[in-house]
């Protein structure tokens, strides 16, 4: 009993991560048809900023990092998007490859500057304690992960269907050259949501940083997730990412306890079989 | 004025033949010693290639880039970890740079990918990586491994485990791939031979960002043994301890696990914990007590498995050319006198056997405290370990090799 409870709650912790991780992901392959490989690199450029910047300073809490953070990842990703990607907008494949490219060097520079070894984030002091509940133990600040997750999840979903830059945004998502025809700034959001998405996925980074540490290669292990759940989930979709993280959180944690042998196997196949029989995914709204 | 064909024939036959002629060997003084080090400098086994890199500059900066009298030329290249990579490298090292020797590959998958091309190529190669069958079923007259096989280090804590912490019941844990099953089927094969009881071994993939559904998976013994490479063993602990399970069991560890460059980033959770190695910065001798500060003192870090993997290579390589009084050119005795060799090195003196693996001491060391950082302090030595443990050669060859499934885990619980 005891075991399908903690699982389920670790599943409940990778799924909130991975929504972290994959809603920025979701929200530029829908509204800018852009597989953005850099994704993962930003979520670890969050991390290393996260352990460097609570290493050093004794006051700093991680929510605040995790805000700061996001915004010097975001201005990255802006830079990034308006001197790179706009020049390569007839070029949709050269787009990809400049992102696979980009994420190169942003993990060799990390590589570069904070060596090969692998940085412990701190977890915050008051929730370090773990939680005791029905006799057993389980890390408190994973709890609150899922919860943050939610948070941002209801904070996304206001902006995308309660404001005019999320009307904006749906409206290029559903059909570009109609919101460009009616006079919406289709440059101007990609820009914004481009900095939204990267901005969310380095504040990810700096969350996940005390469960996953900083690492070379986190970047080329987060990505493929990001992927499945976004393919599984719908792209386009913040109800898809959402429902995806957690799936694939379930899928993942129980997939690994159960049949170790078949880690990989267990995480691609659901995508897999989804491309193969509702190739837009669960919820989306774009064809894949 | 006309040539007639019998001078052109014979003129011609002699430029050919002069070509043909295998390049006349003498020693040439002037001519430097080039040695070439395969080493991962990126990628996820970084850490360990920037160290290994290093410590072999700075073992031929301190003797001036003289051994036996001649200049030596280091030329590294960076494997990436990738075994392609290597490969291309290898061959870059051997057919462009002309190297005399070669140090290195870090990782097993890496060495498998260039064993074929070095041996076929008859290139002296001082092995770093440790998969056991390169020096058991398919050994190769110029490999040898100065540092471990997988399971070499293994054995001894094994026995310590049960012997002196009177541990019964342990879990393993490792990367699944073949440097993690080697590993803990070696520490399960003495572990039970001596009593224990292996009751659960875990494999994780080498890439897992979260080892919570792992941590949970873990059932209750008397430790768990961590028998992972680079900074996985670091994440699980970290990981395990949030669990509330090191309140519970005991943690000890093989070579890698809680490497000197791994303990530089943990705090006051990695005190007590038992690891084995070849090596440790700790290390009591003259040589090291030159080496480890010297290090630490120009890299602010201690030296741990990979900076001492090339320095003691440096070590081997230094006795062996002074036997063959610096005469790198006949391949042949080069490795007849590094295998013979009986180097006095910072782990202790090291000789190899027929295979061309080492035979040294093995250190079983304990996390403690040391001007107010993390060491490995050595608690105890076991002398001449060879990769075969205290079982018979001819036996242990005829099994095959260590893997997940071998040897067979009997005592494991549902």
């Amino acid at each position: 009993m005891q075991f399908w409870i903690i699982q389920g709650l670790n599943s409940l912790s990778l799924g909130g991560l991975l929504f972290l991780l994959s809603s920025g992901f979701s929200l530029i392959f829908g509204l800018m048809r852009l597989a953005n490989l850099t994704h993962g690199a930003f979520f670890m450029l969050g991390t290393y900023l996260a352990a460097t910047a609570l290493r050093s300073f004794d006051g700093l809490n991680i929510w605040t990092t995790a805000i700061g953070a996001g915004f010097v990842v975001a201005a990255l990703g802006g830079l990034f998007e308006r001197l790179v990607l706009t020049r390569l907008k007839a070029n949709p494949l050269g787009q990809v490859l400049v992102t696979l490219g980009m994420s190169f060097i942003i993990s060799d520079a990390c590589l570069m500057i904070w060596g090969g070894d692998s940085i412990p984030v701190p977890t915050p002091q008051n929730l370090q304690t773990p939680t005791r509940l029905f006799g057993f133990v389980f890390p408190t600040y994973r709890l609150v992960l899922v919860g943050l997750a939610v948070l941002v999840a209801v904070s996304l979903y206001f902006l995308i269907e309660c404001t005019r830059l999320g009307a904006m945004i749906r409206a290029g998502v559903d059909d570009r050259q109609m919101a460009r025809a009616v006079g919406i700034p289709v440059s101007r959001l990609f820009t914004i949501v481009f900095c939204l998405g990267t901005g969310i996925a380095g504040a990810a980074g700096v969350l996940g940083g005390p469960i996953l540490s900083a690492y070379p290669g986190l970047d080329a292990d987060m990505l493929p997730l990001a992927l499945i759940v976004v393919i599984l989930g719908g792209i386009g979709s913040l109800l898809g990412a959402f429902v995806g993280s957690f799936v694939i959180g379930f899928i993942y944690t129980f997939g690994t306890a159960l049949f170790p042998e078949l880690a990989y196997i267990i995480l691609f196949l659901p995508m897999i079989v989804v491309i193969a029989f509702r190739p837009q995914g669960l919820f989306g709204r774009v064809g894949a | 004025m006309s040539i007639s064909r019998r001078q052109f024939v014979g003129v011609a036959g002699a430029g050919i033949a002069s070509m043909a002629a295998p390049n006349l060997v003498f020693a040439d003084n002037s001519e430097p010693i080039r040695v070439g080090l395969l080493a991962a400098k990126t990628g996820p086994l970084a850490s360990g290639g920037i160290d290994m890199d290093l410590a072999l500059t700075m073992f031929l900066k301190e003797r001036d880039n003289r051994l036996a009298g001649r200049k030596v030329e280091l030329i590294v290249a960076d494997t990436a970890g990738v075994p392609a990579t290597a490969r291309t490298k290898a061959q870059e090292l051997v057919e462009k740079n002309n190297v005399h020797c070669i140090i290195g590959p870090l990782a097993a998958f890496e060495a498998l990918a260039i064993a074929d091309y070095l041996t076929e190529k008859e290139m002296p190669t001082l092995g770093v990586a440790a998969a056991e069958d390169m020096t058991q079923r398919h050994p190769s007259p110029w490999f040898v491994r100065l540092t471990s096989t997988s399971a070499q280090c293994a054995y001894p804590l094994a026995e310590y485990s049960v012997k002196e912490l009177k541990y019964k019941k342990i879990v393993t844990i490792a990367d699944d791939f073949a440097y993690g099953h080697e590993m803990c089927a070696g520490f399960q094969r003495v572990f039970e031979d001596n009593g224990g009881k292996i009751i659960q071994k875990i494999f994780t993939p080498l890439a897992t960002p979260d080892y919570g559904s792992y941590v949970a998976q873990v059932k209750s013994a008397d430790a768990i043994f961590l028998g992972t490479a680079g900074s996985n063993g670091f994440r699980f602990l970290r990981q395990f301890i949030e669990y509330g399970l090191k309140d519970k069991m005991a943690v000890i560890g093989g070579m890698t696990a809680l490497d000197e460059s791994v303990l530089r980033n943990m705090g006051d959770e990695a005190l007590g914990i038992l690891t084995t190695s070849w090596y440790s910065a700790e290390l009591d001798n003259p040589l090291n007590k030159a080496f480890a500060p010297a290090f630490r003192k120009q890299f602010k870090y201690d030296p741990g498995y990979y900076a001492g993997s090339t320095y003691v290579s440096g070590e081997v390589l230094e006795a062996a050319l002074k036997t063959i009084k610096g005469n790198v050119e006949d391949k042949k005795a080069l490795m007849a006198a590094i295998r013979g060799s009986n180097a006095d090195t910072i782990r202790g003196v090291i000789k190899f056997d027929e295979f061309g693996n080492a035979i040294g001491n093995v250190y079983i060391r304990k996390v403690t405290k040391s001007d107010g950082r993390l060491v490995n302090s050595v608690i105890q030595t076991y002398p001449d370990v060879s990769q075969f443990w205290t079982y018979d050669k001819t036996a242990f060859l005829k099994n095959p090799v260590y893997s997940r499934d071998y040897p067979p885990a009997k005592n494991l619980e549902p």
